[in-house]
C-alpha cells in the first residue's frame, strides 16, 4: 500500500470512530467542520478549478436552506427528499444570476458576487414574497428521517454529514479528472487559449457555477434540518469570506487542501477558544502572511503527470 | 417638494463622503489594479481616531468649533495616511508581482485584521460622538431648510476633492501618479520612482478616507467597528459608477450614488436602501463596466 493511501485509510478510520470518545460539543465542532468542508469543496469547483473569483457562495447556501425550510414547514415534505429540490433551486438561481455576469473578469466578478450575497441577505431580512419570515427566520424545520430512523443527536448528524462529505469527495475527485474538470482547469490557466482549443468557456464557467450552487444548496438542506431554525444571520457576506478563505488557504483546486483548510479555519479557532478575542486578528494577519510566503495554499494541487506508454521498440528507436 | 430637496441635500452630503472614500479606491486601482479591501477599515480607523482625539484633547473648546475641527481633521488625516502607507509596505508590496488573487486575499486579511484590532481597542459597541460640537441649526435657502452640518460636510468634501484634483493635475508628483497609472513600465523608464508614487497614493487615499470617517462620526453621531465594510462597498460602487481609475469619475460617482440612495430610500423603500446601491453596482458592471467617465479599454472586462 502506498503511504498516501495508508494515510487516507487512517484518517477515514479515525473519523469513523472518533465520535465515540468525544462529547457532544466536540462532535458539533466536527459537524460544522464537515459542513464547511462540503461547502468549500463546492466552491472549489468554481474558484479552484475554473478560477472564478466568486465570493457570494453563501447566497446559494441560503437559497438551499430556505427552500428546504419553506417547503418543509409549509407543505410537510420530508427533509431528505428536499435535498435535490433545494439543490435545483440553488442551481436555478445560479443560472439566473451568473448568466449575465459570467464574462466579467477577476475582481469585477468578485465585487458583483459580494453584491449578490448582500442583496439575497437583505431580501431575506425584508421577508421577500412573505415566505422567509424576515429577520427572525423560519423555525420548526423537521429532522431528517432515514429508513424510519430519526437523525436527531449531534452524533447522528456527524455520520450523516461525513457520509455526505465522503460522497462529495469521491464525486469531485472523479470530476477533477474528467473532461469537464480538465476543461475548467484549462480555463483557469489561460482562458483565451482554452477558447482557442474549442472549449466554450462561457458555457463551462456557467456549468461550474450551477454545479457549485447545486451542491451548496444540498448542504443548505442538511444545515436547515440540523439547526431546525434558520435566519438571515447565518448567510452573511462573512460566511462567504470564510468559505473563500478555506479554499484559498487550503490550496485552491486541491481537494486535500480544501479539507485541511476546513479543519484549520473552523477547527483551530475552537481549540483556541480562550483567545476568542484575538483569534480573528491572528486569522487576518495569517491570511496576509500566507499570501506572501505560500501564495498557492498549504496543500496546492500536485501538477498533472502523464506516463508515456510507448512500446519498447519505439523507445529504443528514439534519440 | 420639501421632502425631495430635504433628501437631495442629505444625498449630496452623504455622497460627498462616499466620493472621498471612493477616491482612495480609485487611485489605488489606477496605479496597482488592486481593490484595496482594507480601505473601508482605514475609514473606520479615521472615525475612531477622530473620536479619541476630539474627546481627549478638547481642541474644539480651545480653538472654537470650526478651527478645532480643522486641526483635528488634519491630525486624523496624517495618522491614517501613515497607517495606509504601512499597510502598503507590509501587505501589498511583497505581492506586487504575484497573481492578483493573492493580493486580493491579502487585502481581505488586512481588512479582517484592522476590523478586529479596532474591536479589541475600542470595544464592539457603538461609540457616540459628542453632539454639541457643531451648531445644530438650519438655514433657509429658497424656502428649503438645510441643516448647517450638511452644508459644512458638502463644502469640506468639495474643497478636499478640488485640492486633490489640483494636486494630481498641476504638480510634478501628481503628474508622476498619472503617468504610473497609465503605464508603470514606461513611467519607470522616464525616471519616475514608481514605489514612491505608490507610497504617495497610499498616503493620499487613506488620508481622504480617514477624513470621511470623521465626517460620518460628526454627521450621524455614532460609529461602529464594522461600518467600514458597508461604506467601503458603497464607495467602491461609486468608484465603479464614475469609472474606476478615474479621479473626477469617483467624485461624480460618489455624489450620484449618495443622491440615488437618499431618493431611493425615500421614494422606493427604506428597508431596501442598501440593496439599491448593490443593484446599481451590478447593473453598471453588466451594462457599462467602464462607468460614466471611464474610457473604453481594449482589455476585456
Amino acid at each position: 500500500m502506498k503511504p498516501a493511501t495508508l494515510l487516507n485509510v487512517c484518517i477515514v478510520a479515525v473519523l469513523l470512530i472518533a465520535p465515540i470518545w468525544l462529547n457532544a460539543y466536540w462532535v458539533e465542532v466536527l459537524n460544522s467542520i464537515g459542513i464547511y468542508a462540503i461547502l468549500a469543496l463546492s466552491l472549489n469547483v468554481i474558484l479552484g478549478y475554473a478560477g472564478l473569483f466568486h465570493m457570494g457562495h453563501a447566497a446559494f447556501f441560503a437559497i438551499g436552506a430556505y427552500t428546504t425550510a419553506i417547503l418543509n414547514t409549509q407543505m410537510g415534505i420530508p427533509v431528505l427528499w428536499l435535498m435535490p429540490v433545494s439543490g435545483l433551486f440553488a442551481g436555478l438561481f445560479a443560472l439566473l444570476v451568473a448568466r449575465p455576469i459570467i464574462h466579467l473578469r477577476g475582481d469585477y466578478l468578485l465585487i458583483v458576487t459580494i453584491g449578490i450575497v448582500e442583496i439575497v441577505r437583505i431580501a431575506l431580512v425584508n421577508n421577500v414574497f412573505g415566505l422567509t419570515g424576515g429577520a427572525n427566520g423560519i423555525f420548526g424545520i423537521s429532522r431528517p428521517v432515514l429508513f424510519g430512523y430519526v437523525i436527531r443527536t449531534s452524533h447522528d448528524f456527524y455520520y450523516l454529514i461525513f457520509a455526505f462529505a465522503a460522497v462529495t469527495v469521491l464525486l469531485f475527485r472523479r470530476l477533477e479528472n474528467s473532461r469537464f474538470g480538465r476543461a475548467l482547469q484549462y480555463i483557469r490557466e489561460d482562458d483565451v487559449a482554452a477558447e482557442g482549443s474549442g472549449i466554450n468557456t462561457a458555457h463551462y464557467k456557467l456549468v461550474a457555477f450551477i454545479l457549485g450552487a447545486f451542491w451548496a444548496g444540498m448542504v443548505g438542506t442538511i444545515f436547515a434540518s440540523k439547526m431546525t431554525i434558520i435566519s438571515p444571520q447565518s448567510f452573511t457576506f462573512w460566511e462567504s469570506v470564510i468559505m473563500f478563505t478555506i479554499v484559498i488557504l487550503g490550496g485552491s483546486g486541491s481537494i486535500r487542501g480544501v479539507l485541511l483548510g476546513a479543519f484549520l479555519i473552523i477547527g483551530l479557532p475552537e481549540i483556541f477558544r480562550e483567545f476568542a478575542d484575538t483569534r480573528m486578528l491572528v486569522f487576518g494577519a495569517a491570511m496576509v502572511l500566507m499570501m506572501i510566503f505560500r501564495p498557492r495554499g498549504l496543500l496546492p494541487p500536485s501538477p498533472r503527470t502523464y506516463t508515456l506508454n510507448l512500446p519498447p521498440q519505439s523507445r529504443q528507436a528514439g534519440p | 417638494m420639501q421632502l425631495f430637496f430635504e433628501q437631495l441635500t442629505n444625498g449630496l452630503a452623504v455622497g460627498g463622503i462616499y466620493a472621498l472614500i471612493a477616491l482612495g479606491y480609485t487611485m489605488v486601482y489606477g496605479v496597482l489594479k488592486l481593490i484595496n479591501f482594507a480601505h473601508g477599515d482605514l475609514f473606520t480607523i479615521g472615525a475612531y481616531l477622530g473620536l479619541t482625539l476630539l474627546v481627549s484633547m478638547g481642541l474644539t473648546s480651545h480653538l472654537g468649533p470650526l478651527a478645532g475641527i480643522l486641526v483635528l481633521t488634519i491630525m486624523v488625516m496624517g495618522l491614517v495616511a501613515v497607517i495606509g502607507a504601512l499597510l502598503e509596505r507590509v501587505a501589498y508590496r511583497p505581492l506586487r508581482t504575484s497573481p492578483r488573487l493573492s493580493a486580493v486575499v491579502s487585502a481581505l486579511g488586512a481588512s479582517i485584521f484592522f476590523q478586529n484590532a479596532i474591536m479589541l481597542i475600542y470595544g464592539a459597541r457603538f461609540r457616540v460622538y459628542p453632539h454639541d460640537i457643531l451648531p445644530v441649526t438650519s438655514i433657509t435657502l429658497f424656502g428649503v431648510q438645510i441643516p448647517v452640518m450638511r452644508i459644512l460636510l458638502f463644502t469640506a468634501s468639495i474643497v478636499m476633492m478640488a485640492g486633490l484634483y489640483f494636486f494630481v493635475q498641476r504638480t510634478r508628483t501628481g503628474t508622476a501618479i498619472r503617468a504610473a497609472a497609465i503605464d508603470q513600465g514606461a513611467a519607470k523608464l522616464m525616471g519616475i520612482d514608481v514605489n514612491r508614487v505608490i507610497m504617495y497614493v497610499f498616503l493620499i487615499g487613506p488620508a481622504l478616507g480617514g477624513a470621511a470617517g470623521m465626517m460620518v462620526g460628526l454627521y450621524y453621531g455614532q460609529i461602529n467597528f464594522t461600518m467600514g465594510w458597508v461604506y467601503g462597498l458603497k464607495a467602491f460602487t461609486a468608484a465603479i459608477l464614475g469609472g474606476i481609475g478615474n479621479i473626477p469619475g469617483a467624485m461624480l460617482g460618489g455624489l450620484l450614488l449618495g443622491v440615488i440612495e437618499a431618493l431611493g430610500a425615500t421614494y422606493i423603500s427604506l428597508a431596501w436602501k442598501d440593496a439599491i446601491s448593490f443593484l446599481v453596482l451590478i447593473l453598471i458592471l453588466i451594462f457599462r463596466p467602464t462607468g460614466i467617465l471611464g474610457e473604453r479599454v481594449a482589455d476585456k472586462v
